[in-house]
């Protein structure tokens, strides 16, 4: 008996019980449905992240106040004070620095922005004039906040395009005011739009010089981040030296692991995020994973059922001369075909779920071959794997045994 | 010139044991079986030609004796084994026929010759041959489960010689049928058996066991009554 011969007849059986082969398949179906959706999802917000951040910029330094390391008597990261704009002009014109292409002095806080009736929460950034160029940020209409306008700390504003349609109903609303804790900005400019949703949304944000932003609207000395660019990708590693290097002997400190500071790269925060959301997938994967084992369960239960129901037809296959590999096999491949047809509708239903979340959430899905593969060789592993059991149970059947069975 | 017998039992003993108990259902029980010869194996319910039944047809092993079948020494064979000599060297037919339901009676004749490694383009045309040999010509095509019972035991005994086994193995093989029809399954035997068939019936209808030439009465596990003495008491009896 060959493979196609056996296939052929385990089709034949499983079209005879179409209602409980359905129902054994539509666990297999839900199990890969789910596996495919969510880890497309998984992998389509960790790629949509990414980009984003590369999207700031391949050759960004970041410095924040507070150290890498959390340890009793240091301040959470990003948390501390330590940072000056001191730092960022010794940075800017110290000839020690020699990597470093543009130093971006930056103080960001989130905080109630109104206008007329209406009002958003939003991020307020102070920055100087290099900022737009160190973070690639377009200005889609009027100007980008100037030398002049730091000097002079006046009060301007520069929207992200979110924000816009969060405050106004035109398109253009350059030269009206809006009003940040109880201080009237005027909106010089608009910036282009960057893309992003959530949390990582670089459009729901307004900028400020830096020099109002700290004095006047929210009195601090200090910098919430030092943007830095690099001359050049290649030579991250070594920026980061002189800069840690730098500001150690600015803060008078001897030891690197006492710094009030960190410095991440973009690569370094892609790592972090990538771990994250990495973590976030499996955890995903793994939910759906459940109920794949339960579709296992259930195939195993109905082929245990089906074996047993067909007792006799098994020790009469036997007792016409099958050797134990042919019934072994037989079985097996019903445990398979039925696992399979599950695991090819899944990956469809998986894939329309995904679209249509996509659709919907506008949340990005990336679907990889790798997955879809990995989803095929999984429905058939669980077809070996639960259907061994009832196989092997099959095949040890004593002949005189199974047809005297009524 | 003197033909080596097809079946050789000697001193064949079952002994089923349980925990406690131990049950004889065959005491050592010897006897041949020429090539062509049709036997009937009778006896009471409990008498154990079940058990022989299964020896002959190398579904079970002999608990101690030698069973030996055309040639071949069925001892100390794996389970795979016994499978094989199942396919090439027995016909079975079996009193509740045991086709496979759902499935058509030309499938069911070429059952056993998949097992057996028949080329799969010459299966067809031997299985047409013996159902035609059965008078099923025009029923190939039905399923199992819409024939009668005589024409379903007809599609069991096709099945039985597709393979050209050594023996056929007939367990109360009209036992579910009605007696019309079973006048037909016991015709069909005879012929096979003038062919030159060599036919092993089991059967406790002594109506039917007189089609057989020689009949082997079974009482507790022991042999009776071996031959043609057996017969003419119950073909006397039937005229009687």
């Amino acid at each position: 008996m060959d493979y196609t011969e056996i296939i052929k007849e385990s089709l034949g059986t499983l079209t005879i019980n179409k209602m409980r082969t359905g129902l054994a398949i539509l666990g297999i179906i839900i199990g890969i449905g789910s596996v495919i959706a969510l880890v497309s999802l998984g992998q389509g917000t960790q790629q949509s992240i990414q980009n984003q951040i590369q999207s700031l910029g391949a050759n960004l330094l970041t410095v924040s106040p507070g150290a890498e390391r959390s340890g009793a008597v240091r301040g959470a990261f990003g948390g501390g004070t330590t940072l000056t704009s001191e730092d960022a002009n010794a940075l800017a014109s110290s000839a020690e620095i020699t990597t470093i292409k543009n130093v971006s002095p930056e103080f960001s806080r989130r905080t109630q922005v109104t206008t007329g009736g209406k009002n958003t929460n939003t991020q307020i950034v102070g920055v100087t004039p290099i900022y737009a160029e160190v973070h690639k940020i377009a200005v889609s209409s009027g100007n980008f906040i100037s030398q002049r306008d730091v000097e002079g700390m006046t009060k301007v504003a520069v929207l992200g395009p979110q924000v816009v349609t969060d405050l106004f109903s035109e398109a253009n609303p350059i030269g009206q005011t809006i009003r940040i804790n109880n201080q009237t900005f005027r909106i010089i400019g608009i910036t282009a739009s960057k893309g992003g949703s959530g949390f990582m949304n670089q459009d729901d944000i307004i900028f400020a010089p830096l020099s109002t932003v700290q004095k006047q609207l929210f009195g601090a000395s200090y910098l919430s981040s030092i943007a830095l660019e690099a001359k050049s990708s290649q030579i991250m590693t070594q920026a980061q030296n002189e800069v840690g290097y730098f500001l150690l002997n600015r803060h008078k400190l001897s030891d690197p692991t006492l710094a009030d500071f960190s410095i991440m790269s973009q690569q370094d925060i892609i790592n972090t995020v990538s771990s994250t959301t990495g973590t976030f997938t499996a955890l995903l994967a793994g939910i759906a994973a459940i109920s794949l084992l339960v579709g296992g369960i259930g195939i195993m239960n109905i082929m245990l059922v089906t074996v047993t129901e067909r007792t006799r037809e098994i020790g009469l296959r036997k007792a016409l001369g099958a050797k134990k590999k042919t019934i072994i096999t037989q079985f097996l491949t019903e445990a398979i075909l039925l696992t399979f047809t599950g695991g090819v509708i899944g990956i469809f239903i998986g894939l329309i779920i995904s679209f249509l979340l996509t659709k919907i959430t506008q949340f990005p899905m990336a679907l990889s071959l790798n997955s879809i593969i990995l989803a095929f060789v999984v429905s058939v592993a669980i077809g070996v794997l639960f259907g061994w059991y009832p196989a092997n149970k099959a095949s040890n059947m004593e002949p005189i045994e199974a047809l005297r069975y009524e | 010139m003197k033909e080596h017998p097809i079946i050789q039992a000697n001193h064949l003993s079952k002994i089923y044991k349980t925990d406690l108990v131990e049950t004889v259902a065959l005491a050592d029980v010897s006897f041949e079986i020429k090539k062509g010869e049709f036997v009937a194996i009778m006896g009471p319910s409990g008498s154990g030609k079940s058990t022989l039944m299964h020896l002959l047809g190398a579904l079970d092993k002999p608990t101690s004796g030698i069973y030996i079948l055309d040639g071949e020494n069925v001892e100390n064979l794996t389970d795979d084994e016994l499978a094989d000599i199942r396919n090439r060297k027995i016909g079975f037919v079996f009193q509740a026929y045991n086709l496979l339901p759902r499935t058509s009676a030309l499938k069911n004749v070429m059952l056993p010759m998949a097992y057996g490694g028949i080329p799969k383009e010459n299966r067809e045309e031997i299985a047409k041959k013996f159902l035609k040999m059965v008078g099923l010509e025009d029923r190939m095509s039905h399923n199992s489960n819409q024939l009668s019972g005589g024409q379903q035991q007809r599609v069991a005994i096709a099945r039985s010689l597709v393979m050209n086994p050594a023996i056929l193995l007939a367990d109360e093989p009209t036992g579910n049928i009605a007696s019309a029809q079973a006048e037909e399954i016991m015709a069909i035997f005879q012929r096979l058996n003038e062919e030159g068939h060599t036919i092993i019936m089991i059967t406790h209808e002594p109506d039917i066991a007189q089609h057989a030439k020689r009949i082997i009465l079974l009482r507790d596990g022991k042999i009776v009554e071996d031959g043609n003495g057996y017969r003419q008491k119950i073909i006397g009896k039937g005229e009687g």
